[in-house]
């Protein structure tokens, strides 16, 4: 009994498969990746606490709508007035607020979320197949960030670059989002 | 597309990230097991719902998530103002300068006729 419940254990594949693992849209003009794992949390804080939150990210949360922080491959994007989303690439940011005493409320929310990279000169295009907001340099410039809708779900959106966008979207949407984005690509020409 | 203006957000954005939230400025009763079932029915279920200028929550959730408050026209379906939660009604002034149409229906009946609309009857 006991070899056999072994043996079953062996069987089973317990590594992780992340969402839309070795998916990719390449168009001439634009790319659709995913853009990899990420730690994340979901923050909210009053005034009072933003500073020892800053100092505890090593990121100054930022304060101004629409707008983002970023410093070594952390960053900060604001989503209200008491409500930002922490991206960090390497580290992990589960343990990164726990010495702070000021009331704030941190939510890891690492694989809640599946971030999706639109990348090169379509790219604002192939969003907004879905996006309703204006992507223009002017009104959404590089650093911008906003909670948005794409189609038909919700999304935060983040332009890291002129041509470089990162989408992020639930899980259980992700294939969604990717495949909208990928039918939108077929539409995004040369600018 | 309608472009509605968060205060929070401060800019105009995509009516598609908003939602209503029904009318504003209702105030809870103090003490609600003490009111009768009619005060208690006006307070709960009755709205003004006027044809015009209406005071009205609206929430940016797909935005900053935040509720806010807008005086819209009923008629026209334009926002005239939107302002933070908890801040008061705000004064609109002098109504007929910002609102022409409205305006005009008011001329109605005082000797200047008006302009390509008949009044609703
Ligand atoms: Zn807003």
């Amino acid at each position: 009994m006991a070899r056999a419940a072994r043996r079953l254990s062996e069987q089973i594949n317990l590594s992780r498969r992340p969402a839309l693992e070795g998916s990719e849209t390449v168009m001439p003009w634009v790319t659709v990746r995913p853009s990899g794992p990420l730690s994340r949390l979901s923050l909210r804080a009053p005034e009072a606490s933003v500073s020892a939150l800053s100092k505890a990210l090593g990121v100054t949360l930022p304060g101004k709508p629409k707008s983002s922080a970023e410093k070594a491959g952390r960053a900060v994007l604001w989503l209200g007035p008491d409500e930002w989303l922490v991206l960090d690439g390497a580290g992990n940011l589960a343990s990164a607020l726990q010495g702070v005493k000021q009331f704030h409320s941190a939510v890891d929310v690492s694989h809640r979320n599946v971030g999706i990279v639109v990348a090169g000169e379509g790219a604002e295009a192939a969003l907004n197949a879905g996006c309703p907001g204006d992507l223009s340099l002017a009104a959404f410039p590089v650093g911008a960030c906003s909670r948005t809708v794409l189609g038909k779900i919700e999304i935060v959106l983040w332009r890291k670059a002129e041509h470089e966008f990162h989408v992020e979207c639930w899980r259980s949407f992700s294939d969604y989002a990717f495949a909208f984005l990928t039918e939108a690509t077929r539409d995004a020409g040369q600018p | 597309m309608l472009l509605i203006r968060c205060p929070y957000c401060e800019e105009e954005r995509p009516e598609l990230e908003f939602r209503h939230a029904g009318e504003a400025h209702l105030v809870r009763p103090s003490n609600i097991t003490a009111m009768s079932d009619e005060d208690f029915e006006g307070y709960f279920f009755i709205r003004s719902n006027p044809k015009g200028l209406v005071y009205e929550r609206w929430r940016h959730i797909h935005g900053c998530a935040r509720f806010f408050n807008a005086v819209r026209d009923t008629v026209t379906d334009k926002f005239v103002t939107t302002y933070k939660a908890g801040e008061p009604k705000p004064d609109l002034g002098k109504p007929k300068a910002r609102l022409p149409r409205k305006s005009a229906r008011e001329n109605v009946g005082k000797g200047k006729p008006a302009k390509g609309r008949a009044e609703p009857r």
